[in-house]
């Protein structure tokens, strides 16, 4: 177990290198921010001064090396624009792409699992048909078109719910939270729906997928030889199974999730990564956009370690293998 | 078998078909078969001959497109055709047993041992946890698994093929089961371990009074171990016997082939003979004798189906021009 998870280690914090230098030399190559930052009147010692102060003076490696050194003290660098350190402004919106990020895995779960295994086990029925060819719409909508929908049906023309911010938060292990008050809860359930779309299509056509395979297999009708309820032999047989992959694709999904809220964060005006990612693309907020390409990759890298170590919980077999190594 | 008590099961003309899009697969088509108490029957068959259906169909787990069509299966004098689901599955587990060919996929790979042996025990049984997890451990020392409180907390696959199928034995014997039926439960294992297996199963039905349908393609493995033997051909029973009657005077030109193809002591360093042709499709079979192309006795009218008769005192056989010669050289 502790060499697997060692070796494991070392390759992310090997990822971890590579990515910082693609993601470093990438974001150079996008652009010049000094004619974005500094004012077109400025003269050419003003200019120079504010290159230097920037660090933009230096050749490429030794900015990344400066970077480099930094980072491993847990400094990203500074937003040009909000003249405060990318990591603190990144971790300040964090909680707002988590909770919407979580919200609509939860949701994917919630909705995509019943309606999955129903599908799975009437496949023929009117129901189920219904059920898949709309998980064919949830897949092919664009996620800002069906964002936009949902402002003007449930926001704008019944004005059931709100369409933009977090609302009112709440703090909880010193970070801001929407979903711990009733209406910041009402503020993140257009936003999570439109997020959760494409993953409750997922979750259905792989929970219906596992069902039809699992239910022909020998232990399901042995189940059935032991005189088990229908129910225990779904819910306990059945539902084991197909737990192991739902479970390891939507967590690795987290990660897209979250990558991918930029979309619904803009539509909503959710005051996320995603929405200051793409306000400090426009400005080219250079330190502020590495910061987030990082934070993102230790996150991917998190999260698959994480479904590792959880699929290993839920089926045996992997479980041994680790521990045998 | 005295007259007075009824066999433990009796099947009276069972048909059970598949309505497939393709047409209608006859797997059972007019089986008759009767089991009594702690006695051993040997299905014999070619594969896709119809012995697991025809399993099924007695466990109530035939499932769509598949159903019994017509005919009884009495068990104990109750039909089972004539149940409700409830109710059979009051008796699946529990008066009725079941094994299986594949001890590899036989048992869920995600629960453990005691999970799945306890839940069969609840399924039937008004007892605590610790009293259902008491009869999991000995059933598994019945079976002879070494260590049984360890090997409960053990997942399936941590065990060989082997001991795979004991666990399932083990679980069919839970409840004590009037009746078993083990579908080629040793097909998968290797010869030793099958050996053992035959001696005990054949050991725990004589000295519980189980009836025994010992499922299988390989008419020596039941040789050793069945009473009567019934072989089933495309969905019928095409000859039925006891074992002796059947193996020394096999009268069916089928049977006969099958014996050929049996290695044994009598036949040693002789080439093994094979039934020459395939085993039909069961769908849209043409009428007449389903052996018929096989067959190198078939003849014009074979052309017609044959009935079941008793050509010989005591033996049924479903064919017009049976092995009369051979019964008749043996007998002389
Ligand atoms: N679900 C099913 N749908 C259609 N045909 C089936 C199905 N299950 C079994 N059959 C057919 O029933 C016949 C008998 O099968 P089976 O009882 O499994 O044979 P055996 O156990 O003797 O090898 C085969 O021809 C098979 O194709
Ligand atoms: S009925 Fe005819 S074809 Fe069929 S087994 Fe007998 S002899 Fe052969
Ligand atoms: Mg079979």
């Amino acid at each position: 177990m502790s060499v697997y998870m060692l070796r494991r280690l070392l390759q992310a914090v090997a990822v971890v290198f590579a990515m910082s230098l693609i993601v470093f030399v990438g974001v150079y190559a996008i652009g010049d921010p000094v004619e974005i930052l500094i004012s077109p009147d400025a003269d050419q010692i003003e200019r120079e001064r504010a290159i230097a102060a920037l660090g933009l003076d230096l050749p490429l490696w030794e900015q990344y090396f400066v970077f480099l050194s930094k980072a491993l003290q847990g400094d990203l660098g500074r937003s040009f624009v909000f003249n405060e350190p990318a990591l603190r402004l990144i971790l300040q919106r964090m909680p707002a792409t988590l909770e919407l990020a979580f919200g609509a895995t939860i949701m994917a779960l919630v909705i995509g699992l019943p309606l999955g295994l129903y599908a799975g086990l009437r496949p023929d029925s009117p129901v189920s048909r219904t059920i898949m060819a709309g998980s064919i719409l949830g897949f092919s909508l664009p996620t800002f078109w069906v964002g936009l929908m949902l402002i003007m049906v449930f926001a704008v023309q019944l004005g059931w719910l709100p369409s933009t911010g977090r609302g009112p938060t709440r703090e909880f292990l010193g970070m801001q939270w929407s979903f711990l008050t009733w209406d910041g809860l009402r503020h993140l359930l257009l936003p999570a729906i439109n997020l959760s779309l494409f993953k409750i299509s997922l979750v259905i056509r792989l929970t219906r997928a596992g069902v039809r395979e699992t239910i022909l297999m020998d232990f399901v009708k042995f189940a059935r030889a032991k005189g088990l309820s229908p129910n225990r032999v779904i819910f306990v047989h059945v539902f084991k199974n197909i737990l192991i992959p739902v479970v390891t694709v939507v967590g690795l999904e987290l990660g897209s999730t979250i990558a991918f809220s930029v979309v619904t964060e803009s539509v909503f005006a959710w005051p996320g990564m995603g929405k200051l990612i793409i306000d400090s693309i426009n400005v080219l907020d250079r330190p502020v956009i590495v910061a987030y390409l990082m934070i993102i990759v230790m996150m991917f890298i998190i999260i698959n370690l994480v479904v590792d170590l959880t699929y290993s919980v839920l089926d045996p077999r992997v479980r041994l293998e680790a521990k045998g190594t | 078998m005295n007259g007075t008590a009824p066999p433990t099961l009796e099947v009276r003309n069972l048909r059970t078909h598949f309505f497939t899009r393709a047409g209608v697969v006859k797997a059972v088509d007019d089986v008759s078969f009767s089991v009594p108490r702690g006695k051993v029957l040997g299905l014999v068959g070619e594969s896709g001959s119809g012995k697991s259906v025809t399993g099924f169909s007695v466990m109530g787990l035939v499932d769509p497109p598949g159903r019994v069509v017509s005919g009884e299966i009495l068990f104990q004098g109750r039909d089972l055709t004539k149940l409700s689901e409830e109710e059979m599955r009051d008796l699946r587990g529990n008066r009725i047993a079941m094994i299986f060919q594949d001890p590899m996929m036989t048992l869920n790979p995600v629960l453990r041992i005691d999970t799945q042996m306890i839940e069969t025990v609840l399924a039937h049984a008004r007892v605590s946890r610790e009293e259902a997890r008491q009869r999991a451990r000995d059933a598994l020392g019945m079976v002879g698994i070494p260590s049984p409180e360890e090997r409960l907390q053990s997942y399936p696959h941590q065990f060989s093929g082997g001991m795979r199928q004991r666990v399932a034995i083990a679980i069919a014997l839970l409840h004590r089961p009037e009746l078993i039926i083990a579908d080629e439960p040793t097909t998968a294992l290797d010869v030793t371990i099958q050996g053992q297996i035959l001696a005990e199963v054949q050991k725990l039905s004589a000295t519980t009074g189980t009836a025994l349908i010992w499922i299988t393609h390989d008419l020596s493995v039941v040789a050793g171990l069945a009473d009567e033997i019934a072989v089933m051909y495309a969905g019928r029973i095409v000859e039925h016997g006891t074992v002796a009657e059947v193996l020394d005077r096999p009268l069916h030109p089928y049977t006969v082939g099958l014996i050929g193809s049996v290695p044994s002591r009598n036949r040693r360093g002789e080439p093994l003979r094979q039934i020459p042709g395939m085993t039909p499709s069961l769908l849209n079979l043409p009428p007449g004798c389903p052996f018929r192309a096989r067959c190198p006795r078939a003849a014009e009218d074979c052309r017609e189906e044959p009935p079941m008769r008793e050509v010989v005192p005591g033996r049924d056989v479903r064919c017009f021009r049976p092995h009369l010669e051979a019964a008749e050289e043996a007998t002389a």
